[in-house]
């Protein structure tokens, strides 16, 4: 039943990519004071793979998760999004294509005013041509898997962090998202409840087939990548299996940047 | 879509109702602006009512004034013949001609005196439609006695407890003396502070100098079934320039007509009421342009996540219309109170009227709209590219 999306994305035959970056570069800020931010990026991820974007903080990470995103218009380059190109799209294209682009953030971000299953239902209710009742009852299921089933008609308030980035889990994957774009989501966690939550994420990202793309500092969650990407100053510099990327960049320089960010 | 499937979860409702102090800020800045416009337009409407309290209580379908006859405080006469004129048409079933004017009353009490609306007409013809006047009307058959209006300011002496005490209460009017015969009850009006009735004959004896064969007002009764329109276009027709027709209707709009051109009622009342209105503009934009910006990174996840800005402008919207329906209720209500009081304290004839709650619903609607529509200027900040 979850696999039963019917969002009218146009798919280019061929294009099995969940994401497809090309030569995509990106600058802040006009004249004299221009910067470049992204150089060349280059980057793909399949559907259910699970890559890990690392690098020291103000290197472009998040910049390239906002344009992959569909939150920022496209500069320079080509960002092939479930095989919808972003470059030249219109400010409602990418309104419609978030909808298939799950986002969890480094502060949940979740709805003040909503319960935990009503912050979900948020998510759900981006699903066309479902009852309330069938999308309520989707939230329901998702906080379940979350493991908040007890927690349902609580407002974020009364929620731990851990909780309340399970909700935003929830709510992200609620929505039936093809691609999953996480930014730092166990920054503000303590370890263990880091590991779970995490460990939670790719197991259900999996389940339904949807790539994950993860920005992280925390050198404890690189094993559950199928990749882990390292980017410095704009460009993606390294690429490979977690263990060893993390050693080669485990240097005094790059300890110091964890530490700032 | 069917409604179930278009069914969302209340997000505007759910915004307001989680900050109850903040909703009830706003609900009491919508109230009062409310009351201050029912209690405003109710004084306005309620002055304007009061100056043809009289007006309402002829037992006429048309009148006959004097073309220089501005308002009931400055009635001129005109032949009495042209309303035995309008007899000889065939739709006019009965006339009663009416002398008008202000004479001065004096206090029993006090010995001050004081102007006082005096209506002289045959005791036999009718004259207000309450039907308890004719039997009333008939001690006034004897001369120097007249009828005093229960309703009367006290200013004019304790003469309607006198009266019911059993008290023979004799005073001046005008400089003769005249006897209270009876009490009726009409009420004051703008124009008036008192009102006293009498017989033609009386009224002739307190006030000699009428022109003899001049009257001030001329009721004129249809026969039922007659069309009032009709009638006028054929009176005006038959009768010379020097009486003015109108309907009943006509003569009390003409009267509020001077009330409200030549004095400035209107617009101090009016004013009073925009100024409530601003007033409420403002609270409700503060209230709803905190609430959009204490939600701005909320509202940007919801387009982060694929909602679009229409969808969230349309929450706007709904927070103002759910404020707007929210706060005039407890508005229509405290109006209801106040009115009563109004009523009990100044005999000002102000009612809720159907009216005037749907001019008060919809300048509260205006304001609430208007202000979520400025604050909705604040969502263009929500930049979801920021929330990384």
């Amino acid at each position: 039943m979850l696999s039963t999306s019917s969002l009218a994305v146009p798919v280019r035959p061929g294009g099995s990519a969940a994401l497809r970056v090309r030569g995509l570069n990106h600058w802040y800020g006009r004249g004299g004071t221009r910067r470049q931010v992204l150089q060349g990026v280059d980057l793909e991820l399949r559907p259910g793979e699970v890559v890990l974007l690392t690098g020291p903080s103000g290197c472009g990470k998040t910049t390239l998760l906002t344009l992959v995103g569909a939150l920022r218009q496209v500069m320079e380059g080509s960002v092939e999004v479930l095989g919808q190109e972003l470059a030249g799209s219109s400010r409602a294209e990418r309104q419609q294509l978030r909808r298939s682009i799950g986002m969890i953030f480094q502060g949940h971000n979740l709805l003040r005013c909503l319960s935990a299953e009503q912050n979900v239902q948020m998510g759900a209710d981006l699903l066309p041509g479902l009852s309330y009742r069938a999308r309520r009852a989707r939230s329901r299921e998702w906080l379940r898997r979350v493991g908040l089933a007890d927690q349902m008609n609580q407002l974020p308030h009364d929620l731990s962090g851990g909780q309340k980035q399970r909700v935003a889990i929830a709510r992200a994957l609620a929505a039936e998202p093809r691609l999953l774009l996480a930014d730092e989501p166990t920054a503000a966690l303590d370890s263990r409840t880091g590991r779970e939550i995490v460990d939670l994420l790719q197991g259900l990202a999996r389940g339904q087939g949807c790539g994950v793309l993860m920005v992280t500092h925390d050198p404890r969650i690189l094993d559950i990548a199928d990749r882990v990407v390292r980017m410095e100053d704009g460009r993606l510099v390294e690429s490979g299996e977690g263990e060893r990327l993390w050693g080669a960049s485990r240097l005094p320089d790059a300890g110091e940047a964890r530490a700032v960010e | 879509m069917a409604f179930w499937q278009g069914r969302r979860i209340p997000l505007a409702w759910l915004l307001l109702a989680r900050q109850p102090a903040r909703l009830a800020v706003a609900l009491a800045g919508i109230a009062f602006a409310g009351i201050l416009m029912f209690m405003q337009l109710g004084f306005r409407d309620g002055l304007f009512d009061a100056s043809v309290t009289i007006h309402k209580q002829f037992d006429a379908d048309l009148v006959l004034i004097s073309p220089r006859t501005m308002s009931s405080i400055a009635m001129a006469g005109f032949p009495r013949r042209r309303l035995v004129q309008a007899m000889a048409d065939p739709d006019v079933a009965g006339i009663t001609p009416v002398h008008w004017n202000l004479l001065l009353w004096r206090n029993p009490e006090t010995r001050l005196t004081r102007s006082i609306l005096t209506l002289g007409f045959e005791p036999g013809d009718p004259l207000f439609s309450d039907p308890g006047l004719s039997a009333k009307a008939s001690s006034l058959t004897q001369v120097g006695r007249v009828l005093f209006d229960e309703q009367s300011r006290p200013e004019f002496g304790p003469v309607a407890d006198w009266f019911r005490q059993g008290r023979t209460v004799e005073t001046e009017v005008a400089g003769k003396r005249v006897r209270v015969a009876g009490l009726v009850s009409l009420g004051p009006s703008f124009g008036a502070d008192g009102n006293m009735l009498t017989s033609r004959e009386t009224f002739l004896r307190l006030l000699p100098s009428t022109p003899p064969g001049s009257i001030e007002l001329g009721l004129i009764r249809l026969e039922p079934g007659a069309d009032p329109a009709a009638v006028i276009q054929r009176l005006k027709r038959s009768l010379p320039a020097d009486v003015r027709i109108l309907t009943k209707q006509g003569f009390e709009d003409f009267e509020k007509d001077y009330w409200r051109s030549s004095t400035a009622i209107g617009f101090i009342f009016t004013l009073g009421a925009a100024m409530g209105f601003v007033v409420g503009c403002v609270i409700v934009y503060q209230i709803l342009y905190s609430d959009v910006s204490d939600h701005l990174p909320e509202y940007a996840t919801l387009m982060a996540m694929g909602y679009r800005l229409f969808t969230l402008l349309g929450v706007v919207a709904r927070e103002g219309l759910l404020l707007a329906l929210l706060g005039f209720l407890p508005a229509w209500l405290a109006g209801q109170g106040l009115y009563a009081l109004v009523r009990s304290g100044t005999k000002l004839p102000v009612f809720m009227s159907t009216d005037r709650s749907l001019i008060v619903f919809v300048m509260i609607l205006t304001m609430c709209m208007g202000s979520a529509g400025l604050a909705m200027r604040k969502l263009a900040d929500a930049d979801p590219a920021e929330i990384f």
